[in-house]
């Protein structure tokens, strides 16, 4: 990556939290619209993947809460928590819980699956977009 | 949860081994009580199924057939008992032939997360999950090719990517028409849908590309120069389990949709099978009789096995998908024994180029003895597991009258005895071709718990060919609860 735009590299900044806060919007949209934690997460991996492309994919990598393995991992250990929670009654595996505000394990299953998918989609980009071979995690 | 229970350990294991980056110890420990954990688990589902039946679990407990179905039905639960298997003695191949300074952190989460997706495909009960575990298989699949990191890693990783994508690509749009032309994806709803003439009608174009999506990831000929390229790249541990597996679960996906879900398919698409299946025996093995490597000899012979596979499928009759799915059990385990036996031959030897080692059978003769095993299996020589396979395969094939096909699979018998008397003759019985090896290979250090791995999977191949009859009746059982099921409909 030699030639950069500064205009892009100085906007990528406040863009970066106006689609993060875009993709939180559909991730929550998705609990009684079309949206969720899958779409929520490719939304914030393009997020970062513009961070990694306007400025470094140190930059990008700066500003995930945590490293991209990690954070894919999280995401999958909350999802399957989620499912687990459900079966405890000796109800089927990812049989979902509500309580009384609307919230529920469904939520829970889709920050994992927004986790998940930023995580691991992040990790790739990175990866790709790193000068020199594979990423050193 | 039972029927769940083979996909979530791994899946909870890969993730507490991958928790663990930085502690070797804790990450060995963690994985391999997970493969304990999954064969003991894998071993109550078994039991549970052939003494009560199949039974299903329909997550988030949504009315059929709108739910994501988990079924284990005798085939499934016992491809899910021989899979764990292979995932304990994968396990504790890594653990013995490894230090566990040198071992790469993602080894062990990747081996699980691939055990989940194959366990998850065995017991998947609709199309689009099937869809997904399939995905999900390619991604582990993909992370232990470039776990080397090295150049030649990077380009067989690439290879296996873009034929994986065409193929997924494939798969999805196949699944995609057979929505739109049944406007179901559970496969017991599907199956009772395909009866419906009309829609019997739409469905030949989108069960033939699916088809050929499946026969892609399996390997079958034409499509199958991918796999040798890319497969010899693979740790040992990791190829026994790739190598002995994943082709496989793509033929056993073909099977089942075949023989329970879309039996009225035209049978000019089954006589295309068979004769894909002899080219691709053939193909296969004269592949292997090349090559001096002896992964990619192994390599060739997998194409070359799944060409039985695939002509089992071709016959298109309850006992030739009971004689499949005896083939594939064995196919799966002899596979994995082989492998890990050319890796301990390779540790012991120090090249895996036939032209360079020998001698292993003095100085090894423990070695020798489960290759030999192993090898007369694959072979099919009486009594071996391989011998009832290919006779259950080859009566079949006889009883209908297709009498090439049966030849073809005698020949190719004699053809995998040839380059498996390579391996042994250049490996084992020649001495070795320099006079003063570079490393005393003789003295070299192997570990017992090394061999005990290999050894695990000889029991149960010896137990096949010496006593098959148990194995045999579960399975032709299970074949005819997926038949009939299939034609009841």
């Amino acid at each position: 990556m030699t030639s950069r735009s500064t205009l892009l590299a100085v906007a990528s900044r406040p863009l970066y939290w106006v689609l993060l806060a875009a993709a939180l919007w559909i991730l929550l949209r998705g609990h009684n619209e079309p949206g969720g934690g899958f779409v929520g997460g490719l939304v914030a991996v393009a997020a970062s993947s513009l961070v990694a492309i306007a400025r470094d994919t140190e930059a990008a990598r700066r500003l995930l809460p945590l490293a991209p393995l990690p954070l894919a991992m999280l995401g999958v250990g909350l999802a399957t928590l989620a499912g687990l929670l459900g079966g405890i009654g000796g109800a089927p595996f990812l049989t979902h819980l509500w309580s009384s505000w609307g919230l529920s394990t469904v939520v829970l299953f889709d920050v994992g699956v927004f986790l998940a998918v930023w995580g691991s989609l992040s990790g790739y980009v990175h990866a790709l977009l790193a000068d020199g071979g594979p990423a050193s995690r | 949860m039972l029927p769940l229970a083979p996909m979530l350990v791994p899946l909870v294991t890969a993730l507490l081994a991958a928790a663990l980056p930085r502690h070797a110890r804790l990450r060995r420990g963690a994985s391999l009580a997970g493969a304990v954990a999954l064969l003991v688990c894998a071993a109550a589902l078994f039991v549970r199924v052939s003494r009560g039946g199949a039974i299903s679990v329909a997550v988030g407990d949504w009315p059929l057939p709108y739910a994501i179905e988990f079924v284990a039905d005798g085939l499934a639960a016992a491809l899910v008992l021989t899979a764990a298997l292979l995932g304990v003695c994968a396990v504790v191949h890594a653990l013995a032939t490894g230090p566990a300074s040198e071992e790469r952190a993602g080894l062990h989460p990747l081996l699980h997360a691939l055990l989940a997706a194959v366990m998850a495909v065995f017991l998947a009960g609709d199309l689009f999950n099937l869809y997904v575990w399939f995905e999900l298989m390619l991604i582990a699949t993909l992370g232990l090719l470039v776990l080397g990191a090295e150049q030649r890693h990077a380009e067989a990783a690439l290879k296996y990517f873009a034929v994986s994508m065409l193929g997924t690509l494939l798969m999805l749009a196949a699944v995609g028409l057979i929505y739109g032309a049944t406007g179901h994806l559970n496969l017991a709803a599907l199956g009772a849908a395909a009866l419906a003439p009309q829609v019997a009608a739409a469905l030949p174009a989108p069960v033939t590309l699916l088809l050929l999506a499946l026969l892609l990831k399996a390997g079958v000929f034409p499509l199958f120069l991918w796999l040798p390229a890319s497969y010899h790249a693979l740790p040992v541990t990791a190829l026994a389990l790739i190598g002995g597996l994943l082709t496989k679960v793509a033929l056993y996906v073909v099977l089942r949709l075949l023989g329970g879900v879309f039996v009225n398919v035209p049978g000019l698409l089954v006589e295309a099978l068979g004769w894909l299946a002899v080219i691709t025996m053939i193909s296969g093995v004269l592949g292997a009789a090349y090559h001096w490597d002896m992964r990619r000899i192994l390599a060739f012979h997998i194409v070359s096995q799944i060409g039985y596979l695939l002509l089992g499928v071709a016959l298109a009759s309850p006992a030739g998908t009971a004689g499949t799915a005896f083939f594939l059990i064995h196919n799966v385990l002899v596979k994995a024994q082989l492998f890990l036996v050319c890796g301990l031959m390779w540790m012991a030897a120090g090249h895996h180029d036939l032209r360079r080692i020998g001698g292993l059978y003095a100085a090894r003769p423990l070695l020798a003895l489960l290759f030999l095993i192993g090898a007369f299996s694959l072979v099919g020589v009486p009594p071996s597991s391989g011998f009832w396979g290919k006779l259950l395969l080859v009566r079949e094939a006889f009883a209908q009258d297709r009498l090439a096909w049966g030849g073809a699979a005698l020949g190719v018998g004699l053809l995998t005895l040839y380059s498996m008397s390579k391996i042994w003759l250049e490996g084992f019985w020649k001495p070795h071709p320099e006079t003063r090896p570079q490393r005393s290979f003789a003295h070299a250090a192997l570990s017992p718990v090394a061999y005990l791995a290999a050894l695990a999977l000889t029991l149960p191949i010896l137990a096949l060919g010496l006593y098959p009859e148990p194995a045999m009746r579960h399975l032709e059982l299970a074949t005819q609860a997926l038949w009939s099921a299939g034609g009841q409909r």
